[in-house]
């Protein structure tokens, strides 16, 4: 079951084309992985269909919708959440307002608000950050309440950009944790860089290079491809 | 008089605020351009300009050309200190943090024209010319004090147009506005320039300040206007453009003075605020301009 | 319950009830001063929502106290309408200005915004002067006291009474700051300061923050002319010195004396510049002096204000 399809999807920057005719598609309930080489494209691919960067061409559909012309708060409403690759969580507030502002628009009244937002703590492992404020977290807990953020809008697509990057070995296991329960309700499209971390979560994996679609398939396909193994790698 | 002969004495009128208006928002459009910083204070450097002229003239009541050439030289560069010193004291520290600048501006604007109220008063005064001669044309005679402003308004234009395009000094400036970082890597000085663009910007002002004020009085209210119509050309010419702001400095000031003479200025200054607050809504980077980000 | 509602609102109410108390202690001249001070703080408080909540510094409010200013005055005056319907009037005239200026002014921000918003108090400014056979421009015009009578009912409010006047003002800022403090513990609350602190994570979080803007803009619009009409009803004076940039700029002042951002901030700043101002004009005509030094000072060592340092330093759970 399709949830998301691109057709002919183009960005140009100035001379550059970022995004050169992808057509990239996801189903429901899956772990999509994007890889690549540095300006590969994977950042503005997935910041076209989370809509904070428009399209030079091409269409996108979610749920069998066209939402190519759709702002990007109203795709958020629509159920596609994004995770900022450098973190951009509220610094200058506490979890618990940084969490309740995600989760207010689906909960009602504050007793519920509070429920749910110390659920979302516990769930990714801050449960006694509540009150503490979100800038002074270490590295590894903000990129956490990063993904809390995420959850909290309830998304039938989660899009992680680098989610792993900066964490220590001990918080990556944790984080791989979470993934696999959380794909158990959305689906999940993260753009990695850590093989590790793509070869134990994803179920496919999608390879980009110089904008373009390289390969797609299983990770021990992946893995074995002598094309992407030049990309990565050069010839 | 008939309309063709008022026509010109309009534009005649028109192109003597034109060139004092260029000077003015030179000023303004090079410390937009290389420190990013909207300086509120502007006009009240040209005022300050206007009244230490009038302040160094009534030394020498006997000779005005003496007088007049004195203050052209001495009160651009005391307000000039008077820049370096807001800058130093108080635009560095905030590091020129935009919102925290205009503020400060806000608060520079209200410090220097209440103390021009204390110690000039709230009365408007005049300067002799240092020249006086009427230049006679068939329909009406025309003060050639007028001519003359015009003439040393170019020669200044001219001036700063070489100090920045053929100068070491302009290059560092032109380097400093167009990549601060890299500016700073290669060793130069940035807050040094920062300081010397402030301090060039306030003395345009004040030069155009002197060059007015046999023509125009000296009062302590009088920078507000200079200050509107310089936001004005400096936006609709385009953040961070110098050509831009010339040419529409010549425009403003040339449709300005023909309005007035034909129009009421009220209507007119209405008309043109709204017109820039839309200019600066639907293109932002002015009519011309080509704003670095 | 959020932690700290119950104090923080405990201390509202006591405000509100010591100045309620003060009416009967203060001599004539402060009487009549602490009126005033109790309708600019008001305005204050429009202020502070848009800049202290939603972080959008606005450098042309003066157009929306002058919009209530004169909504309710030129009616009044010229149309002959009551009291009552005047102050209405006046708060949905600054209210709809705000909805005009903000669907434009909004498309920009930080600095662009400042000057757009400069700009059109300006334009507004110069219209009073323009149509100065309506409104007498500078020289303004004053309410004549029959129009200052109201009477719902068997009540009758005579707004030339000190004591109304008093009491009047004392209501319009009780009713401003109990809005805005229940504004700020909202969801709606949380969204406009979550757009202050990083507006592309806010919209990215599902939020239409244009909207959110629009509508701070537009409840600011609505305090800021309430306060105006509410001057121009008690006060009796309508004229074009409230429209220009003097009045964009005090309440900026007097928000961030008292403290950005805070819900009480807005009436100690009020409270303290204009003793300072009062003070100072006894001296000189140069009594400006004190607003640039006062803004420079803020700006450069103070940042937070009174209420703001206060906050961070001692009591957090400050609204």
């Amino acid at each position: 079951m399709t949830l998301l399809a691109t057709h002919g999807l183009v960005r140009h920057f100035g001379g550059v084309k970022a995004v050169d005719g992808v057509d990239f598609a996801l189903d429901r309930g899956e772990i999509r992985a994007i890889i690549g080489p540095n300006g590969a494209g994977k950042t503005t691919l997935v910041g076209i269909i989370c809509g904070r960067i428009e399209p030079s061409a091409g269409r996108i559909r979610f749920e069998e919708r066209d939402i190519t012309g759709l702002s990007a708060w109203r795709r958020v409403q629509r159920g596609i959440a994004y995770t900022f690759q450098i973190t951009s969580v509220f610094a200058g507030l506490t979890c618990f307002d940084n969490l309740a502002l995600a989760a207010q628009r689906g909960v009602h009244g504050h007793r519920a608000l509070e429920k749910e937002v110390a659920r979302l703590l516990g769930r990714v492992g801050l449960a006694d950050s509540a009150n503490s404020q979100a800038g002074v977290l270490p590295y590894g807990h903000q990129r956490l309440l990063e993904v809390a953020l995420g959850l909290a809008l309830k998304p039938k697509l989660l899009i992680l950009d680098e989610p792993t990057q900066g964490l220590s070995d001990a918080e990556i296991d944790h984080f791989c944790a979470l993934i696999r329960e959380v794909a158990a309700e959305a689906t999940v499209l993260l753009i990695e860089h850590n093989m590790a971390v793509v070869m134990e979560l994803a179920q496919r994996i999608t390879v980009m290079d110089n904008g373009r679609i390289l390969a797609e398939g299983a990770p021990e396909e992946i893995r074995a491809n002598a094309q992407v193994q030049e990309a990565y790698l050069g010839p | 008089m008939s309309f063709g002969p008022h026509l010109f004495l309009a534009l005649l009128e028109g192109t003597v605020a034109a060139f004092v208006l260029a000077l003015t928002a030179l000023g303004l459009s090079l410390v937009f351009g290389v420190m990013r910083v909207v300086n509120v204070a502007h006009g009240e450097f040209f005022m300050l300009g206007a009244v230490l002229a009038w302040a160094v003239s009534s030394l020498v009541p006997a000779s005005p050309a003496l007088g007049f050439l004195l203050a052209l030289i001495a009160s651009p560069l005391a307000v000039g200190a008077v820049a370096l010193l807001a800058d130093r004291l108080v635009l560095r520290r905030l590091h020129y943090a935009p919102e925290a600048t205009i503020v400060a501006t806000i608060g520079l604007l209200y410090i220097l024209q209440q103390l021009v109220l204390t110690f000039y008063g709230p009365y408007a005064r005049p300067v002799a010319a240092p020249i006086s001669f009427r230049v006679q044309f068939p329909w009406f005679g025309y003060s050639g004090y007028k001519l003359v402003v015009i003439a040393a308004a170019a020669a200044l234009l001219a001036a700063t147009w070489y100090l920045l395009m053929r100068t070491r000094i302009g290059l560092v400036m032109r380097a400093t506005q167009y990549d601060r970082e890299t500016a700073q890597a290669f060793g130069i000085p940035v807050e040094r320039v920062y300081s010397g663009i402030f301090a060039l910007g306030a003395m345009l002002a004040a030069v155009a300040g002197v060059l007015i004020v046999p023509i125009q009085q000296a009062h302590y209210l009088m920078g507000l206007d200079p200050l509107l119509l310089s936001f004005i050309t400096v936006i609709i010419g385009g953040l961070g453009s110098l050509r831009g702001t010339l040419v529409a400095a010549f425009v403003i000031g040339l449709s300005d003075g023909v309005i007035s003479v034909f129009f009421s200025p009220t209507l007119a200054k209405i008309i043109a605020t709204l017109f820039v607050a839309l200019v600066l809504v639907f293109r932002p980077s002015g009519l011309f301009g080509s704003a670095r980000a | 319950m959020r932690s700290g509602t119950g104090r923080a609102l405990l201390l509202h109410l006591a405000v509100l009830a010591v100045l309620f108390g003060l009416q009967f202690v203060l001599p004539d001249y402060h009487h009549r001063s602490f009126a005033r001070i109790l309708v600019l703080a008001s305005y204050a408080v429009g202020y502070n929502l848009l800049l202290g909540y939603t972080g959008l510094l606005s450098l042309g409010h003066a157009m929306l106290f002058a919009a209530g200013l004169y909504g309710a005055g030129l009616a009044v005056q010229h149309l002959a309408i009551d009291a009552a319907s005047g102050f209405v009037l006046g708060i949905l005239s600054g209210l709809a200005l705000a909805l005009v200026v903000g669907l434009v002014a909004l498309r920009t921000s930080g600095v662009a915004f400042m000057i757009v918003t400069l700009m059109f108090s300006q334009a507004a400014f110069l219209t009073t002067l323009y149509f100065s056979a309506v409104t007498r421009g500078d020289e303004g015009f004053t309410l004549p006291a029959a129009a200052r009578q109201y009477a719902i009912g068997d009540l009758f409010f005579d707004l030339t009474d000190p004591g109304t006047r008093y009491n009047l003002a004392l209501l319009l800022f009780g009713a401003c700051l109990m809005a805005s403090f229940a504004l700020v513990r909202s969801p709606m609350g949380r969204v406009l300061v979550a757009i202050r602190e990083n507006e592309p994570r806010t919209v990215m979080l599902g939020y239409h923050t244009f909207r959110y803007k629009l509508l701070a803009l537009a409840a600011s619009g609505a305090i800021s002319g309430a306060a105006g009409a509410a001057y121009a009803l008690l006060f009796s004076y309508v004229g074009s010195t409230f429209a220009s940039i003097q009045y964009s700029i005090l309440p900026l002042l007097w928000v961030l004396l008292g403290g950005v951002g805070t819900t009480l901030g807005p009436l100690i700043g009020t409270l303290l510049m204009f003793y300072l101002i009062d003070t100072i004009s006894g001296y000189t005509s140069a009594y400006l002096l004190v607003v640039g030094l006062a803004l420079v000072l803020l700006v450069l060592l103070f940042p937070k204000g009174i209420l703001g340092t206060v906050r961070a330093k001692a009591a957090p759970w400050l609204p």
